[in-house]
């Protein structure tokens, strides 16, 4: 698994990061634990966390998926911009929908399904 | 005369893959990689402006998608995330094996992740079949008959309850259909790529296809992580 010997035009060829297959195997275990524990802490009471639990559980998954499957840890920082700003706009618009469903329900403003 | 022909496939610059306007083969990756990454940022707004939509129904009419969410079969729901999950890991597996020039591993990665989608759509069919069957696809023909709430008494016909239930297999068959969508896609563009890959297109310099593909693959099977407890997993209470 040693890199090649430096050569002027070894450049040239794209050098990939080559995950182990063993990282895959693990992130794929985790994959699947997580799917259980998705499962079975639908099943407690845990309040208004429920939700909260399975989306956390959700985005660790969907993180693991993005950084090891997909590459991106491995990848260059401009990839990394692209999905964060994704992220971003997706935020705005979550936080904003989610603050003027808060107004209606909390500040008298009427039922908004009414 | 014999180290100029040696020397010139090693720096890449005729490989036949690389397009004359790009410097190196590393360079035309790289740029095929970004606008992969590109199109997956907009299919996060795309389904995140879905799941908005969905979220803000849930909280106006919960006890409505609770009782929607009910009749959905959680042991099939969590089959088909680990089949999904099982096609994600083949996926990167044989993206791995293009990376090593493994053609064979390839081809049989990619096959597998094939019959794997294909067995998800399957499970999704019947899934869906029980829904026409129960008369729980929105439309004039749309019962509450089979649905019950956190008591477990029957919902009333006409009652609000009822009537936002139909909003909860709207978002259902909306945010499911357009996630089975993608994967119908993706099908056969994996079986274009274990062909190519069987035909010896790929090696260790060039299998920049193969690694596009496994990306729109992973981000399908990311979808489907967040939809599978948001739309299967709805407690009565909280």
């Amino acid at each position: 698994m040693a890199e090649p010997a430096a050569h002027p035009e070894a450049h040239a060829e794209p050098h990939d990061h080559i995950v182990p297959v063993g990282t895959y195997i693990l992130v794929f275990l985790a994959l699947m634990v997580g799917t259980g524990g998705t499962v079975a802490a639908s099943y407690l009471d845990l309040g208004i966390w429920n939700t909260p639990v399975a989306m956390l559980i959700a985005v660790t998954k969907a993180s693991l998926v993005v950084f090891f499957f997909m590459h991106l840890k491995y990848s260059p920082k401009l990839y990394w911009v692209w999905v964060g700003a994704a992220i971003f706009f997706l935020a705005q618009l979550i936080l904003g929908v989610g603050a003027d469903l808060l107004a209606h329900l909390f500040l008298n403003l009427g039922n908004p399904g009414t | 005369m014999s180290s100029l022909s040696e020397a010139a496939p090693a720096a890449g610059a005729h490989h036949p893959a690389l397009r004359h306007h790009f410097d190196s083969l590393a360079t035309q990756k790289e740029s095929s990689l970004l606008g992969m990454w590109v199109f997956i940022a907009q299919e996060i707004l795309f389904f995140g402006g879905m799941l908005t939509c969905y979220a803000v129904y849930r909280n106006v009419y919960y006890d409505a998608f609770a009782a929607g969410s009910h009749h959905l079969d959680v042991p099939l729901g969590t089959v088909n995330t680990a089949v999904l999950i099982c096609s994600s890991l083949t996926m990167a597996l044989g993206v791995h094996a293009a990376a090593l020039g493994k053609r064979k591993a390839t081809v049989l990665f990619l096959l597998l992740t094939i019959l794997l989608g294909s067995v998800f759509l399957g499970i999704k069919v019947v899934e869906y079949a029980d829904k026409f069957h129960h008369h729980l696809v929105p439309g004039p023909t749309y019962s509450v008959e089979s649905l019950r709430d956190a008591k477990g008494q029957p919902l009333l016909e006409d009652s609000d309850i009822a009537r936002h239930s139909e909003i909860f297999f709207a978002l259902y068959f909306g945010l499911t259909g357009l996630h089975a969508l993608h994967m119908i896609i993706g099908i056969p563009i994996i079986a274009f790529m274990a062909w190519s890959a069987w035909r010896g297109r790929f090696g260790p310099a060039y299998y920049t296809p193969v690694e596009i593909t496994g990306l729109y693959w992973h981000f399908v099977d990311i979808v489907w992580i967040f939809l599978f407890p948001l739309l299967y997993l709805i407690p009565h209470h909280g």
